[in-house]
């Protein structure tokens, strides 16, 4: 322990902890913003800076270690200049279009300028002024709104290692940006969105779809129905200050009912779906062990990666769709005939927790006769706005049930949001597949988790199953490396892009609470743990829509409907690639 | 032809990247887009965190250089002697900004620190030879010079090409 004083508050902190973690612990509060927590400080932005008895300068306190004795200030008028200097320099190098800003009201650049009463402008000089990169279908990239805090950049080549953005130039020409400034849809991103959760202003954000979705809404010719993906409804509350993992799944049915859409359903429904094809399609690899390991498909952005670093690889992942285009393939094939709809007729908004399905909704391969499987994806900060804008008032919403055939789902499709979730249900069904009982109980607690990569062997009628679940992009690759040498014993491997899973997607309400994760997961598992079926095989309409549409797992008609092909992209991006 | 430098180097070894980059250019006199992609392929980077060296050193370029390049000295005694007119000057005649190379890849327009020719400022160098106390009213003559030679040349080799 090292004791020290922080603004004359005896502190007692541990070995190795920063000034701010130690003015932290006693509710001290130091303003950040190119600090991440557990990442190798940079001192970037002199935000943070305090005065240490004995030292000349101003201390960057998310870099400075603390020491005996030591004395620290947090709130003398020199610290304070200091920093309101830096937000004021920020604050005329940037923008100032709040008002019109889709970052308003959440924006850590604003709040700076809130906290420190920025009141006029000081400094009047030249302001960058670079072009918006609108190139990729999921996210906008706008360089004039960034203050080059480099959390974007560290996140992306730190935590997901991708490395598709960095800082280029220098001094008042530097920017964020991708090689050769050439946009992200021709860069290595695979547009997870980790980098708009942690941007402080709008520099990088999602590409929205509200007014596509309205315009359909507002066409009577059309049928438009809504799905929703399983860690929305954990997660939407936290932007009507809801308790972090409130569900909301009812409030959220009327809230879109009211938006017009004919019918509400349940992505789960497909994710149900999407297991029984994904175990039987496992248990015929294993039989035939053929392509092993199987990747789980369910993740755009690992399809993405995997596409554009190792497309050799491709044979390894499973051909079933994500369960967003299944739902959208099976509504635009067994309920328009049921409906007797025309499938041009129908229009699929998904609201999903991520940004990456927007790329995978465009994607020619998940389309039937030209016609998208899902016609338009919002992100769920994007049907929060969309909600706003329409006078819904959500907290005093009742709550409402989903749409049948196709809104209904089991505990095994609610925990699809979560690192782990996938596993853990495809095993339940595939151990029912192959001992034609179910697992004593439903859970497998080792698949839990957070750590980046977790292995686990289930034994099934004395067969071993080795199966291993990888939670964020980062650490996928020393994965692919070994599976190329062939060193890699695993049977199946589930891949969510980012860390924690879709729960804490690139869609997802933005805000830098560190319990986020932990508490939305909480929130599906217990949808699980209150579920009256927890195994994807007892859902009645899986069982139905077998019976009357696709016969059994892996015919022909589920392939035609439920399965998908994959690019290489490596010859799209990269100029030195092999043709 | 730039892989072969890379057999003087330990692959995944991003500490020579700028020795890298600096033989890369020796040999195609600027940075190509294929070679900086091998080198984060064979460093062990990503291609964004080569870009971005690339583009924070001021001696590494990213286009080709013209057949001529003029570089423009914009240091202190050259300044004082209103060097900012002389580049201001080659701007308009050539028709591009500084850093720039004009479409037919003729000239490179540069400006440099200081090139210790202060006794004749303000000074330019054109292919490494210094023009001095220059006037604003030379710069069109002595483009006319470099465009006339290059003619005068290239009439040669097509002349010499049809006598033999």
């Amino acid at each position: 322990m090292i004791n020290l004083t922080i603004n004359g508050i005896q502190v007692k902190a541990e070995e190795n902890m920063t000034i701010l973690e130690a003015a932290k612990s006693v509710g001290i509060n130091i303003p950040t913003l190119c600090h991440m927590k557990d990442l190798y400080p940079t001192g970037a932005c002199r935000i943070c800076v305090v005065e240490v008895k004995g030292m000349n300068g101003l201390t960057p306190s998310c870099a400075f270690p603390v020491q005996e004795g030591m004395i620290v200030e947090t709130n003398t008028p020199r610290v304070k200049t200091a920093r309101k200097t830096i937000v004021e320099l920020l604050v005329e190098n940037h923008p100032q279009d709040c008002l019109i800003c889709v970052r308003n009201k959440n924006c850590e650049l604003q709040n700076l300028a809130e906290t420190y009463g920025l009141r006029e402008h000081r400094y009047v000089g030249k302001t960058k002024s670079h072009a918006i990169d609108i190139s990729s279908p999921s996210m906008e990239r706008d360089p004039a709104k960034c203050i080059l805090c480099g959390r974007c950049v560290r996140t992306c080549n730190e935590i997901q290692k991708v490395g598709a953005i960095d800082f280029i130039n220098r001094g008042f020409e530097s920017n964020v940006t991708t090689p050769f400034n050439k946009g992200l849809n021709i860069s290595e991103c695979i547009l997870c969105g980790q980098c708009i959760l942690v941007c402080p202003t709008a520099a990088l954000r999602e590409k929205s779809s509200t007014k596509e979705v309205v315009n359909a809404l507002m066409n009577k010719n059309i049928h438009v129905v809504a799905q929703i993906a399983p860690a929305v409804r954990a997660s939407i509350g936290e932007e009507y200050n809801m308790p972090i993992g409130s569900n909301v799944t009812g409030q959220i049915i009327t809230g879109l009912k009211r938006l017009g859409f004919k019918k509400v359903f349940d992505t789960n429904f497909a994710a149900d779906l999407t297991i029984i094809e994904e175990s039987a399609e496992l248990i015929d690899r294993l039989s035939k062990n053929k392509n092993l390991p199987m990747f789980t498909s369910c993740c755009p952005g690992w399809i993405k990666y995997l596409e554009q670093k190792e497309p050799d690889l491709l044979k390894h992942v499973s051909t079933c769709k994500s369960p967003q285009e299944m739902e959208g393939a099976v509504i635009k094939s067994y309920y328009a005939e049921k409906m007797n709809l025309d499938p041009k007729d129908i229009y699929v908004v998904s609201i999903m927790p991520c940004t990456v399905k927007k790329f995978e909704s465009e994607r020619p391969e998940l389309s039937h006769n030209h016609i998208p499987d899902v016609d338009a994806v919002l992100t769920t900060r994007e049907l929060v706005r969309l909600f706003k804008t329409s006078g819904i008032d959500f907290d005093n919403l009742p709550e409402d049930k989903f749409d049948n055939p196709l809104g209904e789902s089991t505990g095994a499709a609610a925990i699809f949001g979560t690192s782990g979730g996938v596993l853990e249900a495809a095993l339940r069904t595939a151990y029912f597949k192959l001992t034609c009982e179910n697992p004593k109980s439903p859970i497998f607690e080792e698949l839990r988790g957070t750590e980046g990569l977790r292995s686990f062997v289930v034994k099934i009628n004395g067969k071993e199953i080795k199966t291993a679940i990888v939670n964020g992009i980062g650490n996928v690759q020393s994965l692919l490396e070994k599976l190329k040498k062939g060193e890699l014993e695993y049977d199946f491997i589930e891949v969510m892009a980012c860390p924690g899973g879709c729960i804490n997607g690139g869609g997802q309400p933005i805000h830098q609470d560190e319990n986020r994760v932990k508490e939305r997961v909480k929130a599906l598992y217990k949808i699980d743990e209150k579920a009256k079926m927890r195994y994807s095989h007892e859902n009645s309409s899986i069982l139905k829509i077998y019976d009357e549409y696709f016969e059994e797992p892996n015919s022909r008609t589920a392939h035609k409907i439920l399965h998908t092909t994959y690019v290489d992209r490596k010859k799209l991006i990269r100029v030195n690639a092999k043709h | 032809m730039h892989t072969q430098i890379f057999r003087n180097f330990p692959a995944n070894d991003r500490s020579n990247l700028i020795a890298i980059l600096q033989d890369i250019q020796e040999i195609y006199g600027y940075l190509p887009e294929q070679a900086l992609q091998d080198t984060a392929d064979y460093l062990g980077m990503a291609l964004s965190g080569v870009y971005g060296v690339a583009t924070f050193y001021n001696q590494f370029r990213l286009t080709p250089l013209g057949e001529n390049v003029i570089r423009v000295c914009r240091g202190t005694a050259c300044h004082v002697k209103e060097s900012a007119n002389i580049l201001r000057a080659l701007e308009c005649e050539l028709g591009i900004k500084v850093g720039e190379t004009t479409r037919d890849k003729k000239f490179t327009l540069e400006s440099v620190a200081c090139i210790g020719a202060c006794s004749i400022a303000p000074v330019i160098n054109i292919n490494n030879e210094y023009f001095g106390r220059l006037k604003t009213k030379d710069i069109p003559r002595i483009l006319n010079v470099l465009r006339k030679e290059k003619a005068v040349k290239e009439q040669e080799n097509i002349q010499s090409s049809v006598s033999t």
